[in-house]
This record gives structure tokens, sequence and C-alpha cells, in this order.
């Protein structure tokens, strides 16, 4: 059941227009980024032969595409999301799921698994490009691993964020605008963590990009990787609590 | 009796307000109900807790035999709903939006296309499988919000207002349709337009203020006379009429006839005959029927009794 309402979920996302200049603009961008990094590691490139244990491709090149593409992603999946309940609560096209023997775990686990299939397209696509230097170079595929694991948590967490909210609302742009609020606060709560008090290193722990940083490194840290599964699970029950709720209080 | 739905005391309140108030539902195989009452009298406040759609403060509900609030992945397999906003996705075609509702519904794998080509062929809609559904005009959307509703075959299914915006020839396939499936199922319709209740269902319940009014076998509702007209050669007082034992009220009538109303269980009959025994030269005599309009207006216009 979970796989019948995702693959509608995905395959949905994909007949909105939408999701297809997401798709583009993000590629557009990102293929920018990546030409000017492998441009600049051209210039470098021959001071750098002469340095021991100088930074390689995957450093100079990998690594600045995917820090761009989680903040792209972080501006772009509020959008995406935005529609992913509160749209069935508007048209009324929840009540189909309603009525059909499917519990709201099911429901809500299936539309969010239908929208990770569509970031992993999008990112799917990102990787092709650092991948695309193998043509002429080597990687680092443990970094590159760590690099895009801590991409696809970095989003997951966005699409949890955003499927919560939109279960709030049956307004999409009141869903993308409380989405964007919550992710950028999550983004940027480690701002008053230069103080290095206790509360500061609370601060710290919760912010998405703290964490985020540590994998870009390449280093995957089991701390970081339960604080990403936390933050989906809670959210996700979050929306499920919220939408039984609803069946209640209405 | 096979019981399809049986849902007892059904209490549910929105804000302060009470919107159903211990309503009571039954139906067995073969029943197509008539669900009326005035708007906001909680019908399908009713029929959204009845599929499942939203859970009731109070009273129980049991599907097939099965409890919807304790086991509703079981009950709900057996539940068809069209909300009064048909569920669809606009911008899927009626062929994948039917097979994802017969998936959804957890139709067999071996019998999804053959539930599809069913549920397309009674609702008339062999012919659009391919265009997008947001394409089609009102009535053919109407009729997909339908086919969703039985595709996967339910042993009840229950319809919010399936005939509005329909023109009249879909309205009659539509009804076709609705006596086909009392067949075999139990079918709750709500509706405004009465006489479709008299022509489609076998039973109706009338609502009002979240409590049943009314509830009765068509047939019977038929058959009861509550009103006579009468008219005589030498016309009598009302109080000579009253003082009659079969007769409850009286009224005179501008056009010199007379209204009756018997006690109830009174046979005709007996009733003729004192008529004629009073010796006022009885020269006519009519049982009114009344109609379900008659009924509907009286009983959701009077303020209920506290």
């Amino acid at each position: 059941m979970i796989g019948v309402i995702a693959s509608r979920e995905w395959k949905s996302l994909f007949l909105s227009p939408l999701a297809w200049s997401v798709l583009g603009v993000i590629q557009l961008i990102l293929a920018w980024i990546f030409l000017a990094q492998t441009d600049t590691f051209l210039q470098v490139q021959p001071r750098l032969a002469g340095m021991a244990g100088a930074p390689g491709l995957t450093d100079l090149i990998a690594t600045p595409l995917f820090g761009a593409a989680a903040t792209f992603l972080m501006l772009l999946t509020p959008l995406l999301s935005m529609r992913l309940i509160s749209d069935e609560l508007r048209n009324g096209t929840f009540s189909l799921l309603l009525t059909a023997p499917v519990s709201m775990t099911q429901i809500v686990l299936g539309k969010y698994l239908g929208f990770m299939g569509f970031i992993a397209v999008s990112l799917g696509l990102t990787l092709l490009m650092p991948l695309s230097l193998l043509l002429g170079g080597s990687l680092d595929f443990g970094k590159l691993a760590a690099c895009l694991m801590g991409l696809f948590l970095t989003t997951a967490t966005f699409a949890a964020i955003g499927i919560f909210i939109s279960s709030l609302t049956a307004q999409p742009a009141i869903a993308a605008i409380g989405t964007y609020g919550v992710l950028l606060f999550l983004w940027i709560i480690n701002l008053a963590a230069e103080t290095g008090e206790q509360s500061g290193r609370l601060f710290n722990w919760l912010s998405l990009q703290s964490h985020y940083e540590f994998m870009m490194q390449g280093l995957m840290r089991s701390s970081d990787l339960i604080y990403y599964l936390l933050l989906i699970a809670v959210f996700l029950l979050l929306t499920i609590r919220r939408l039984d709720n609803r069946r209640r209080e209405d | 009796m096979d019981t399809l739905i049986q849902a007892t005391n059904l209490f549910r309140r929105f804000g302060r307000r009470p919107a159903v108030d211990g309503l009571d539902i039954e139906l067995a195989r073969g029943d197509i109900l008539g669900f009326l009452g005035p708007n906001g009298a909680g019908k399908s406040t009713t029929m959204r807790m009845l599929t499942g759609n939203l859970a009731p403060q109070g009273g129980t509900i049991k599907v097939n035999g099965v409890d919807l609030l304790e086991h509703p992945l079981e009950a709900k397999r057996s539940l068809g709903y069209l909300p009064e906003a048909p569920p669809l996705y606009r911008d899927m075609t009626v062929d994948e939006y039917l097979s994802f509702a017969a998936r959804l519904n957890a139709v067999p794998k071996g019998q999804q296309l053959d539930a599809v080509l069913r549920a397309k062929e009674r609702c008339g809609l062999s012919d659009v499988g391919h265009r997008l559904i947001g394409n089609l005009s009102r009535g053919f959307q109407q009729r997909v919000g339908i086919a969703q509703a039985i595709v996967h075959n339910p042993t009840l299914v229950v319809l919010d207002e399936p005939t509005v915006g329909l023109d009249p020839n879909q309205i009659r396939e539509i009804r076709q349709l609705i006596r086909e499936l009392g067949e075999q199922h139990a079918v709750i319709l709500s509706t405004h337009i009465l006489p479709e209740v008299q022509t489609v269902c076998n039973r109706v319940q009338i609502i009002h203020k979240g409590r049943t009014v009314y509830s009765a076998k068509v047939a019977d509702e038929e058959a009861a006379a509550e009103i006579l007209l009468v008219a005589f050669d030498r016309e009598p007082s009302l109080d000579d009429l009253v003082s009659l034992e079969a007769v409850q009220e009286a009224d005179r009538l501008d056009n010199g006839r007379f209204q009756l109303r018997p006690y109830p269980d009174t046979p005709i009959s007996a009733l003729a005959e004192r008529l004629v025994a009073s010796g006022w030269g009885l020269r006519e005599l009519t049982p009114q029927r009344r109609t379900l309009e008659q009924i509907f207006v009286e009983l959701t216009t009077r303020e209920p009794v506290a």
C-alpha cells in the first residue's frame, strides 16, 4: 500500500510543471558552479602538484558543489513539498485515501517516500556532474559518498518538515512560507551559539548546518546520522498525529 | 437478515453545536436508503463518519459485522464512498485514476484490470478512459467519482448527492446504476431530489438537526393514507365530524369539501361506513396520500419537541 501511494505521488510530481522547472533550475545553477569550480581547479592545479597533502579534485569541486546544492534544495524543497498534503485537503481528494483500507502511517510514509523518490532523481542528476570528472581524473569515492549521504539526509529532513507543515494548512502558499521559516531558522540557529555557553552548544547541535558540514568533510559521525533520523522521524510522526487528530477534531 | 451496516447512537459535535445527535442507521443487503434532510441537518457528517473520514465522538459503527473504529482497515475494504466533492486527481487520466483506486482498495493484482473495466462500463466511461479527468465535463467527473466508489465491489456504497450536476439522461443512467448496485449491495444515497428517493430507494430516512425524524419503507409510506377528502350533499358542522369516533381532526376546505384525518390504524372502510350511517349524503371520498415532500416539509420546519 505504501508503494501504491508512493508511486502515485512520484508520478504526479512529474506531471506538474513546477517540479520540472525546479529540476531544470537546480541543474542549471549547479552546472554553473561546477564549471566555475572546475575552472578554479585547473588554474591552481600546477601549484597543488608541488604540495604534499594538497586538496584533491573531490575537495575542490565536489564538496563546494554539494554545499551549494544543500542551500538550493533548502530554497526549493518547500515549493515542492507545499502541495503534498494541503492540496489533497483542499481538493477533497484526501477522502479517497481515508476511505481506502490504508492506515494514516501508510498514507504519510507513502507520500513521503514518493517525494523522496523525486528528490533522489534530482540528487542523481547532480551526482553525474562530479562523476563526469572520472573522464580525466580520479575521485575520492569515500568522501563523495559522505557528501551525497549528507545532502540526501539534509534534503530528507527538509522534506519531513515540509510534509508536516503541508498537513497543517489547506493553503499551499502558507505551507511553503511556514516551511521556509522553519528551515531557515534551523539553518541559522547556530548563529546564537557563538557565545560558547551551555545553551550555545544546544543551538549548535540543533542546527542543520553544523551537522551537514561534518559530512561535507567526509566525516560520517553516528551523532549526525542520529540527528537527521531523529528529526525525520519526529516530523513524520507529527504529521501522522496531526492528520489523525484532524479526523477527530475537524 | 444480512446486516451490512449497523450504526448505533452516533454522536458528533462541531464546537458546541451537535451536528449528529444519537443517530441510528441499519441496512441489509438489497437495501437502498434515501437519506434526506435539509442542508445542515448532518447528512454529510453522518456519511463521513460511516466511511471512516471523520471519527464519531460517540456510538458504534459495524460494517459487515466488523467494527469500523476498532478494525478500520478490515472494515474499509467493504466500503465505497463518493463525497459531496468527488475526490478526483485532475491531472490523471480516468484509467490511471481508477486503477490507482483499485490498487488502493486492495483489489488483488490479477483482477485490477477487470475491476477497472467493469467500473468504467457500469458508469458509462468506456470511451473516456484515456482522457484527463480535469478536461472532462462535470457529469463525467461525477461518474468517475461513482466509478471510484464501486471499483473494488464494496458491500456498502455511500453516495453523497450523486446526481448533482448531471443532465436528465445521465440522472436516469445513474439511478439505473444505483438500482443495480442495490441488488447485491447496500446503498446509502443522500439527495435533495425527493422523487429520486421514490423511484430508486426502498427505504427512506429523514434527519433534522442530527436526529432521525422519519424512517419508513418507501412502499409503506405510499400505502398509508393519512388524510381523506370527503364531500356531502348536506354539509355537517365540523363538530359533528370530529364527534365521530374514528376522526381525529377535521377541516373545512374552500371548495366545499372536508379534510379528515382519521386516527392511525383506522381502516378506511370503517370510517366510510360511519360517514354513510350519519346520513349526510356522502358523495365523495378520496384517500389523500401524503407525499414525501409534505412529510419532509412538515418534519423539518417545525421545531422539535424539547
